[in-house]
């Protein structure tokens, strides 16, 4: 008896345990890391104005010089480029449309691009953009980036993907950004910080934090991406014009 | 001379030490010779094209010059192209950004019989959208010597007859992006590029179009549509762009090292490129370590160096010692992982890495040693395959995310065993069916981890096993699974199946 009653209790255990399992949808939605659509808001809507100032127009028509008369459409991306460093670093639905009627092309192409590229921000950021490479390389070299990750994270309070709430950084995780050999590394606005520790890492949020720019490079004190225990190649001077050439073009 | 005196030795057999005398004695006749053993690498920094690799002279014209740039450019221009492209055929120049097709006979391709009757212009495009994880060598040669980039572009450009050069550099390298914009200004006031080019008559622009962040760019086809102002989106080919490129004109696309060798091989002559490195795997390659080495770096050597003595020489060897070493990615990440026993016996070149299963790549060296948790570092690849997807293709769409979520399983060990198979055919089947190789590229790591590290995956779903029970498929836990119900047999529930135990 009391055996049948606990198989029947268990039963109805699984039965309620089940009922949420077995739905038509088992996993919750998950949002992609930016939503491809427009949805208008106080601060990004078409009815926000914004016009090229007259010396980003003189640059423009410098980029658009660069490119075939009848593919105009071609500057889409320096100049989108240029919009968003006119307007705080983030790319709105009206940089998109004023780029469109600078190159008469239809609007929705713009936004094609600006949804495209994951350097036009759709979001505003804050003036001190960090930019954290976390693929491979740089989560094996140096001290790794998995340690950068979780000192920003916890010196600042904030996760990847968020602003601090005095608005002065945003964080981000990105993909490979091409500076493997001096990993771990981030950029800062335009400028690519290398070679971290969390030491240095913190420094360089406490100097942006004060508005000053730290020295941009290694942050070891090697030059570039030489070897750092001492130069293997290239330690005499580099060889002149004509120099082991063939003898017409010596 | 030394020769005679070999064979001489060779004939008298039984004057030697007896433990090379089996191999004399089978070769017994005279006129067999041994092929001679020759070593690479110890390329001498007389014989290293970019002299300003780390950025410690100037990098403007004025420094450019003093360094050999710009020599004598108008003879090589006078020259013609079939001059041009003969040199590089010598040389032996092998497209350094990945796939290694021969350079000379790709700028031939520019010049078909009756090219000019057709009146459109022709482009140059320079593939500076350099994002290959691991990958960071065409960063230094812009920021260090970008004179040669805009020399290299003026001397390919002249071969394959083209009108101007697009250069597309990511849009991340903005130091990068500066420094070659100075090059191509400086370049422009001095005359060495625009209308009469360095006095020779010909005339030739070269153009920065800078990238705004993504991978997928570096394919040639979507980067000749994001010049044009479009999604990166591959292109099928045919057309290839020799024929319909960019702006729908003639096009050859090049990798940034290609184009930048090209001046100084034309200079000192194919002949002097060809004598570095084995056969058909001729000259110098700029190579980026990184990973788990004392000192990575980034080192111009001979091609053909064996992959050991290049770690141990440039970067200070592998942390630990070689004994430490677990396995390396010798070309980027699009490139099968190989093995210590591997990594101690290939050369770095073309056809060593292919015999050996895995591919050159970019020559971009990623080390990893013993602490490394090898399923994670592949997991983090395909996330960033996952990432980099423009979305054309289904199979590549679809497939990434996919092998993503099972890798990201895998590195926890919840999966049933017989999902690695699944995965492997998951990778087959993404492998091939998509318009340009950023599938492949996805489904390769996978394959290479499974290949070469297979025991240490089954361990870890054993290790999750003996905790949690039985996996199902999709990392479902058998003490989880509704019991009422009959388990049916294609959840890999089916634990009279033991499979995975410890």
């Amino acid at each position: 008896m009391s055996f049948a009653r606990s198989a029947i209790a268990s039963t109805r255990a699984a039965v309620s345990r089940s009922a949420g399992r077995r739905a038509f949808t088992s996993s919750s939605s998950r949002r992609s890391e930016s939503l491809f659509v427009h949805r208008d808001t106080d601060y990004n809507n078409p009815s926000i104005p914004f016009e090229f100032d007259a010396e980003n127009l003189k640059r423009a028509h410098e980029i658009i010089a660069r490119y075939p008369p009848q593919y105009k459409k071609a500057a889409v991306m320096p100049i989108l480029d240029l919009g968003q460093r006119q307007n705080k670093g983030w790319t709105s639905i009206s940089v998109m449309n004023a780029v469109a009627k600078l190159l008469e092309m239809p609007k929705m192409r713009v936004y094609e691009v600006a949804t495209f590229y994951t350097m036009y921000n759709r979001e505003p950021v804050a003036p001190n953009f960090l930019q954290l490479c976390t693929t491979t390389p740089c989560q094996l070299g140096g001290c790794g980036s998995t340690k950068i990750l979780e000192t920003i994270e916890s010196h600042l309070g904030i996760h990847a993907g968020q602003s601090t709430k005095d608005g002065k950084f945003t964080l981000i995780e990105v993909e490979c950004l091409g500076a493997c050999s001096n990993a771990p590394m981030m950029q800062v606005g335009d400028d690519y910080y290398e070679d971290l520790t969390p030491e240095t890492t913190i420094k360089i949020l406490d100097a942006l934090a004060k508005g000053e720019k730290p020295q941009p490079g290694p942050q070891t004190g090697r030059q570039t991406s030489e070897n750092s225990a001492g130069l293997t190649t290239l330690t005499g001077k580099p060889y002149g014009p004509g120099a082991h050439c063939l003898p017409e073009f010596q | 001379m030394i020769h005679s005196r070999s064979t001489i030795l060779r004939s008298l057999p039984r004057s030697l030490p007896s433990s090379s005398s089996s191999a004399v004695r089978s070769r017994s006749l005279a006129t067999v010779s041994d092929p001679p053993v020759r070593h690479y690498g110890g390329l001498k920094d007389q014989d290293r094209i970019f002299t300003n690799l780390y950025l410690k002279h100037d990098h403007g014209l004025k420094g450019a010059q003093s360094r050999g740039d710009w020599h004598k450019t108008k003879d090589i221009l006078l020259k013609g192209d079939s001059w041009i492209i003969q040199t590089i055929k010598d040389s032996g120049l092998r497209g350094r950004g990945g796939a290694g097709f021969p350079s000379g006979l790709k700028w031939s391709f520019m010049n078909k019989p009756g090219w000019e009757k057709d009146p459109r212009p022709r482009y140059l495009v320079v593939n500076a959208d350099e994002g290959e994880p691991g990958t960071c060598k065409d960063r230094e040669i812009m920021r260090g010597d970008p004179h040669k980039l805009v020399e290299g572009c003026l001397v390919a450009g002249r071969a394959m007859n083209a009108t101007a050069a697009y250069i597309y550099i990511r849009g991340e390298f903005y130091q990068e992006a500066s420094h070659v914009q100075q090059a191509i200004d400086e370049a422009y006031k001095a005359g060495l590029i625009g209308e009469n080019a360095c006095g020779s008559g010909y005339k030739f622009d070269v153009y920065l179009h800078r990238g705004a962040g993504a991978y997928i760019c570096g394919e040639e086809t979507a980067l000749i549509e994001s010049i044009e102002g479009k999604q990166g989106k591959p292109r099928l080919k045919p057309p290839f762009p020799a024929d319909v490129g960019l702006f729908g004109c003639p096009s050859t696309v090049a990798n940034v090292e290609t184009v930048a060798v090209a001046p100084t091989i034309a200079r000192r002559g194919g002949a002097w490129f060809n004598s570095f490195g084995r056969e058909r795997n001729s000259g110098t390659k700029v190579f980026c370590i990184s990973g788990h080495v004392n000192n990575p770096c980034v080192v111009e050597e001979e091609m053909s160096i064996p992959l050991q003595e290049l770690l141990e020489k440039h970067c200070g060897g592998v942390r630990g010692g070689w004994s430490n070493l677990k396995g390396i990615i010798p070309g980027g990440c699009s490139v099968p992982v190989i093995n210590q026993e591997v990594s101690g016996k290939v050369l770095m070149d073309y056809d060593s890495l292919k015999d050996n299963g895995t591919s050159l790549g970019t020559g971009a060296v990623i080390v990893m040693d013993n602490t490394t948790d090898m399923i994670a570092a592949i997991a983090r690849f395909a996330k960033f395959y996952k990432h980099e997807s423009c979305g054309q293709c289904t199979p590549c769409r679809e497939g990434t995310t996919w092998m993503m979520n099972m890798m990201d399983r895998m590195v926890e060990g919840r999966a049933q065993e017989r999902e690695i198979d699944m995965l492997l055919e998951l990778t087959k089947q993404v492998e091939g069916h998509t318009i340009c190789a950023l599938g492949d590229a996805a489904a390769w790591p996978i394959q290479g981890l499974m290949k070469n590290f297979r025991p240490e995956v089954e361990a870890r779903l054993a290790q999750f096993h003996a905790k949690h029970g039985q996996v199902m498929f999709g990392g479902h836990l058998l003490s989880e699974a509704d019991q009422r119900y009959a388990l049916p047999d294609n959840l890999g529930g089916d634990t009279t199946r033991q499979i995975a135990s410890v």
